[in-house]
């Protein structure tokens, strides 16, 4: 197929690459950095010809993205600035680093920094691990209509709002709550759940099983279905039990999706979650649910300080570009995919 | 889908074949949706069986609770509500007494009205810019894959919360719905299952299409469309939960309380519980908590009835499938 490829300029039509062909080159890890045809100098003008409609449907795409991505992520320099809103953009003096001098020597914004890292080290050691049990869990049992029941019930959260979420935590645990309720009924003390600062990591963590631990079981349970059922027979056959089978056929199996998933984890580990902590910074106070991203939102929005929540913001930005990168590079030293091309909500 | 056409045009031919195919799928059925236990995997022990049955009962159990009760509650009256203490979880004498109590505010019609004309325009908007360039990529155009792959790897970061206030405000679009609808007529991961549903259309299809006379318009609308219904109707669905459940664009960019969605109606009404009364219009006293739990259960109800939808296209792998392309 390469050779007609490389034949294109003379049937205009050729080199549009077959699409099951394209479709299955992207799901090789190995082909999918192979050249693509690159335009000619001499093909250009009539491939811009050819191509003039598909080059318009991209149009309302490409101005989605322009103006509500790129020209955003342009307009970061006022972090670098001391803006004004009544002097835009062109006209507020240009002020250097001297934002991110100010933030970081900020106890509010340093306090933000830290509380993310110790509540997303939290979800990565207690939140990761629950969809891959749930996954093995469900995998292993033997009756589909269990499966497809559990399953219903699991992934229904995930379709629910953070605000009903909130909602819904608050009538059953909060200090008016069903819990409490009950409690009090019986003639205990009622349990601040959701309130308490110091248990407020567990809470979160609670919240984000509660939500998307059985959503995140799909791409496990997709990567379980794909494994060649014939390497557990045999490696019964020779005598492996349940566990020796488990740690040598389904762990490795696992492995690619794992490691993907850790990656995009760790790319998104300084958004621990927004809107569920703006949802309770009210009840148990900013010592406990502030974040980078709520620090921005209060800082910028609420209190008007514009290059101060841009520069927290870029801040924020830049180290998960930089995580992604590292983590994407340990990937492929590890010898596996990464990232490139794949792309997980 | 081909396949069917034929085999209805000889009705009386295929009785034994019919009959062996049925077979046949129905042994497929058994391998592969519930197969009895392969000979070579030992019965789990009791201890282990257990285990399981008490993780999986307590997951689900958990995520059931509160909804119930919750419904249950906005469905209970008066008395049962003050002899239970506040919540119940099973109506004895279903009212909807609560319902029609929301519904005479103008705070919840409003708020249902501005969520349902957002979620409508929204979806019918983010399916046209999806489509259209999920398609004009899928197929290699002008410049290669790398180009496209490149933009995505950028769609992995953020532009950040307040360069993204500052271009809504620039647009002018601070307290109009087009604020919360604008935003979100593009989704990475949308795009990518779209993309990828496509390039796996056959380009036989596409080409001979072409050769016809078919512009690219012509063969999006004719051909590709109508062969990806179930992607269509999967990604609308993704994008109508995303609009429905949106909260913080409302929160950031609507001030006039006649235009919040519903999200921002309960975040505000329930969950932080300020002057409820005064913000529904209503002008009993505190309200009793089947009001709170039906203006709960008003936002729950359409996602609840979206779901089986959802639900029965992921079982088709059309999720599964992109996210592993």
């Amino acid at each position: 197929m390469n050779s007609t490829t490389e034949e294109a300029p003379a049937l205009p039509e050729a080199d549009r690459v077959p699409a099951h062909a394209e479709g299955k080159r992207l799901s090789r890890g190995r082909l999918r950095r192979s050249k693509a045809p690159v335009p000619t100098a001499q093909s250009f003008k009539s491939r811009l010809r050819r191509d003039k409609q598909m080059l318009l449907m991209m149009l309302p795409g490409i101005a989605f993205l322009l103006l509500f991505f790129y020209v955003p992520i342009l307009g970061n320099v006022i972090a670098f600035q001391d803006y004004q809103p009544y002097l835009g953009i062109g006209d507020s003096l240009w002020v250097g680093w001297q934002n991110f001098v100010d933030l970081f020597g900020n106890p509010d914004f340093v306090h933000a920094f830290w509380n993310t890292l110790y509540l997303a080290a939290w979800q990565l050691v207690f939140l990761f691990p629950v969809p891959l049990v749930l996954a093995l869990i469900v995998d292993s049992l033997v009756s589909a209509r269990v499966r497809k029941v559990f399953q219903s019930i699991a992934y229904l959260p995930h379709f629910l709002s953070w605000v009903l979420v909130i909602a819904f935590f608050q009538q059953m645990l909060g200090g008016a709550g069903f819990v409490n309720n009950t409690l009090r009924q019986f003639g205990m003390d009622a349990v601040p759940f959701m309130t308490n600062p110091e248990s407020f990591p567990v809470l979160v963590v609670a919240q984000m099983i509660w939500k998307d631990a059985g959503w995140a079981m799909i791409i496990f349970l997709a990567a379980l279905a794909s494994i060649d059922a014939s390497l557990y027979e045999a490696a019964a056959a020779d005598g492996a039990g349940r566990w020796r089978r488990m740690w040598h056929i389904t762990l490795p199996g696992l492995r690619p999706v794992i490691v993907l998933l850790l990656i995009l984890r760790i790319g998104d580990i300084l958004s621990v979650g927004f809107e569920q902590f703006i949802l309770q910074r009210d009840a148990v106070g900013a010592g406990a649910a502030e974040v980078l991203d709520t620090f921005t939102y209060y800082t910028g929005v609420i209190g008007g300080g514009w290059s101060t929540g841009a520069a927290a913001g870029l801040a924020k930005g830049v180290v998960s570009a930089l995580l992604i990168y590292a983590a994407n590079k340990l990937a492929h030293r590890f010898g596996e995919d990464g990232i490139f091309a794949k792309k997980v909500g | 889908m081909a396949t069917t056409l034929p085999a209805r045009k000889t009705p009386a031919s295929s009785e034994a074949t019919r009959k062996a195919t049925r077979k046949v799928v129905r042994k497929v059925k058994e391998l592969s949706y519930n197969p009895k236990r392969p000979v070579w995997k030992e019965r789990p022990s009791p201890l282990y069986q257990t285990i399981k049955a008490l993780v999986l009962i307590v997951f689900s159990v958990s995520i059931l609770t509160p909804i119930l009760l919750v419904v249950s509650t906005s469905l209970a009256d008066n008395d049962q509500l003050m002899r239970a203490g506040g919540f119940v979880l099973w109506p004895e004498r279903p009212t909807l007494d609560a319902y029609v109590t929301i519904f005479k505010g103008p705070m919840v019609i409003q708020s249902l009205g501005v969520s349902l004309f957002v979620t409508a325009i929204g979806t019918v908007l983010a399916l046209f810019v999806t489509i259209t360039m999920a398609y004009a990529t899928s197929r290699t155009v002008l410049f290669g894959r790398p180009v496209i792959l490149g933009v995505l790897f950028t769609l992995l970061f953020a532009p950040g919360l307040i360069p993204s206030f500052l271009m809504i405000r620039q647009l002018n679009l601070l307290d109009s719905l087009w604020s919360l609808i604008l935003p979100g007529i593009f989704g990475a991961f949308n795009f990518v299952v779209m993309r990828s549903f496509f390039m796996n259309i056959p380009g036989e299809l596409i080409e001979s299409a072409r050769i016809d006379g078919a512009t690219d318009w012509q063969i999006l609308w004719r051909i590709v469309m109508p062969l990806s219904k179930a992607v269509i109707a999967v990604v609308g669905l993704f994008y109508a939960v995303g609009f429905w459940n949106s909260f913080f664009n409302a929160l950031l960019y609507i001030n006039d309380h006649s235009k919040w969605p519903i999200q921002l109606l309960l975040r505000n009404f329930v969950v932080q519980g300020s002057g409820a009364a005064d913000q529904l219009g209503i002008t009993t006293a505190p309200p009793p908590q089947s009001i709170q739990m039906a203006v709960v259960v008003v936002a729950l109800v359409p996602i609840l009835m979206v779901y089986p939808f959802l639900q029965k296209h992921f079982a088709k792998g059309v999720i599964t499938g992109a996210v592993k392309g």
